[in-house]
C-alpha cells in the first residue's frame, strides 16, 4: 500500500514535470517551425540551436511587470490564469502511457488513476477547462476580453458537442469506458483510426478547437480583439494562459494518439521479445512520438490556414460536424448490429 | 475514517458555496458559487462509489448548463445587482414557501429507514455497467419517454426563440 502510494506520486511528478517540459520545448519548436514554413531561422540567438529560448522567455515573463487593471474583480482576476493551468495539468492522470513496470515481480501501472470512466473523465475537464478563459476574461472587466470570453465560451459549448458524438463511436465499437481498456482492444495494428476515419477527423477539428488553437484561435483574435480573453494579462499570469495552451496540445495529442492511434501498441513492437521494462519503455516512446506527431500537426495547420471568422467556425460546429458525428454514430449502430 | 473526514469537508463546502450563491451581490459570483456546490456533490457521488454519476454530473451541470449561465451573464453585462427590490409579501410568501418544501423533506428523511438502504459498496449499482443495465432494461419506457419529454421542451424553446413567424 505505501509503495503504491510513493509509486503513484512519483509517476504523478514524473508526468507533471514531463508535461511542463514538453510545453516549454513545445513554444521553441512552434516558433522554429513557423521560421521554416516562412524560409527564415526562427530564434538562435539564446543557447546552441536557440535551446535556451524558453528558459530566456520564461524568465522574461517572470520579470516584467505585474500589472492588475483597477476596476479588476481581484480574486478572480488571479483565479483564472490558475485555473487554466491547473485544468490543463489534470487530464494527464487517466491517460495510460505505457504497459506495466515489473520490480521485484510486482506490476506497477504506467496510469495514475485507472479510472472505470476515464475517457467520461477526460470530457468532465474538458468541460470545465473553458471556466479559467471565462473567469479570467471577465474579471479583466475590458470589453475585449469580455468578448473573447464569450466567444471561448459558445465555440466550447459548441465543439464539445460534435467531439463526444465521435467518440462515442468508438465507446460502442470497444465497449468500454476505460482508457486503458480501450488501448488493450487496439494491440498490434488494430487502430480505431482504421475503423473510425470520419470518427477521427471530427474529433482532430473539435480538438483544434477545444485548445483554441489557430484556425479556431477566436477568444484571443488579435486582428478583431486586440488580444482576446487575456487584453489586460501581463507577466507570469499571462505566462500561465500561453503556457496552459502548450500542455493541451500535448495532452489532446496524448488523448488523440490513445483513442485513435493505437496508444502504446506499435505493429509488431510485443513480438520481439523485450524484457518488460525495456518494452514499457519503447512503448512509452512509441507513444511520445505519436504525440509529437500531433504537435507537429498543430504547428503545421497553424501557420498554413488563416483564421475562420466566427459565423463560419459556428456553421462548421453546428451545421457539419454534429450532422457528421450522428451519421458517423449511427453508421457504426447499424455495423455492430449486423455484424453480431 | 478518511473517507469520513471527506465527507465533511465537502458537506461543508456544499453548504457554504449555496449560501454564498445566495448571499453574494454580484450575478457572476453567484453563478461560480452554484458551480462549486456543483463540485462539491459531484464529491458526494465518489463517496458514494458511483464514479459514472458523479462524472455526468460535472460534465452536464458544471460543463454545460453553468457555462451557459456564465455566458448569458457575461452577455447581459450584469455587473451590479440592478434587480428592483421585491416588495414584502412576495418575500413573506417565498419566505413560508421555502419553508414548507424544507419541512416536507425534512418529514421525509425522517421517516425514511436508513437501515434498509443498500450499501452502494457492495451492490455496486453506481457503476456504469449496472446503472446502464437498470436504464435500458428495468426503466427503458420512462428512460426514452423522459429523453423525448426533453427533446420536446428543446424543440418548443427553439420555436418560441425564433423572431419570424412560422
Amino acid at each position: 500500500m505505501v509503495t503504491q502510494i510513493i509509486y503513484k506520486t512519483l509517476l504523478a511528478s514524473f508526468i507533471l514535470v514531463l508535461s511542463l517540459v514538453v510545453a516549454m520545448y513545445s513554444t521553441l519548436i512552434e516558433r522554429k517551425v513557423a521560421g521554416w514554413f516562412q524560409d527564415r531561422h526562427g530564434p538562435n540567438r539564446a543557447g546552441p540551436w536557440g535551446l535556451l529560448q524558453p528558459l530566456a522567455d520564461g524568465i522574461k515573463l517572470f520579470f516584467k511587470e505585474e500589472f492588475m487593471p483597477a476596476s479588476a474583480d481581484k480574486f478572480l482576476y488571479i483565479l483564472g490564469p490558475s485555473l487554466t493551468m491547473f485544468v490543463a495539468l489534470l487530464t494527464s492522470a487517466a491517460i495510460p502511457w505505457g504497459p506495466d513496470l515489473v520490480i521485484n515481480g510486482v506490476a506497477y501501472p504506467l496510469q495514475v488513476a485507472d479510472v472505470n470512466i476515464g475517457i467520461l473523465y477526460v470530457f468532465a475537464i474538458l468541460s470545465i477547462g473553458v471556466y479559467g478563459i471565462m473567469i479570467g476574461g471577465w474579471a479583466s472587466n475590458n470589453k475585449y476580453a469580455l468578448l473573447g470570453a464569450v466567444r471561448a465560451s459558445s465555440q466550447m459549448i459548441s465543439y464539445e458537442l460534435a467531439m463526444s458524438l465521435s467518440i462515442i463511436t468508438i465507446v460502442m465499437m470497444t465497449g468500454s469506458l476505460s482508457l486503458r481498456e480501450i488501448v488493450a482492444q487496439q494491440q498490434g495494428f488494430n487502430w480505431n483510426i482504421i475503423y473510425q476515419p470520419l470518427g477521427f477527423l471530427i474529433f482532430l477539428i473539435c480538438a483544434f478547437a477545444e485548445t483554441n488553437r489557430s484556425p479556431f484561435d477566436l477568444p484571443e483574435c488579435e486582428t478583431e480583439l486586440v488580444g482576446g480573453y487575456h487584453t489586460e494579462y501581463s507577466s507570469m499570469k499571462l505566462g500561465f494562459y500561453l503556457f496552459a495552451e502548450y500542455i493541451n496540445m500535448f495532452i489532446s495529442g496524448a488523448v488523440m494518439a490513445t483513442l485513435f492511434l493505437g496508444g502504446y501498441h506499435f505493429p509488431g513492437l510485443d513480438k520481439l521479445g523485450l524484457s518488460p521494462n525495456v518494452f514499457a519503455f519503447v512503448s512509452f516512446m512509441v507513444l511520445f512520438t505519436k504525440i509529437t506527431f500531433f504537435g507537429f500537426i498543430y504547428m503545421w495547420i497553424r501557420w498554413t490556414l488563416p483564421r475562420f471568422r466566427y459565423d463560419q467556425l459556428m456553421k462548421l460546429g453546428w451545421k457539419s460536424l454534429i450532422p457528421l458525428a450522428i451519421l458517423n454514430v449511427v453508421i457504426t449502430g447499424v455495423v455492430i448490429l449486423l455484424n453480431q | 475514517m478518511f473517507t469520513h473526514y471527506i465527507f465533511h469537508f465537502l458537506s461543508i463546502l456544499a453548504l457554504f458555496s449555496a449560501i454564498m450563491m445566495l448571499a453574494s451581490k454580484k450575478p457572476i459570483h453567484s453563478v461560480l458559487f452554484l458551480t462549486l456546490t456543483f463540485f462539491a456533490i459531484a464529491g458526494h457521488y465518489v463517496l458514494l462509489n458511483a464514479q459514472f454519476l458523479a462524472v455526468v454530473h460535472v460534465i452536464v451541470y458544471a460543463g454545460a448548463i453553468m457555462v451557459l449561465f456564465l455566458f448569458t451573464v457575461m452577455l447581459l453585462n450584469l455587473n451590479k445587482d440592478e434587480r428592483s427590490p421585491k416588495p414584502m409579501w412576495v418575500k413573506i410568501i417565498a419566505f413560508i414557501a421555502g419553508g414548507m418544501l424544507m419541512l416536507t423533506l425534512i418529514g421525509i428523511f425522517r421517516g425514511y429507514d436508513i437501515q434498509s438502504a443498500q450499501d452502494p459498496m457492495t451492490t455496486q449499482i453506481g457503476l456504469v455497467k449496472n446503472l446502464g443495465k437498470i436504464l435500458y432494461h428495468d426503466y427503458l419506457i420512462p428512460f426514452e419517454l423522459s429523453s423525448v419529454l426533453f427533446l420536446t421542451a428543446m424543440v418548443g424553446a427553439v420555436l418560441l426563440g425564433k423572431k419570424e413567424q412560422i
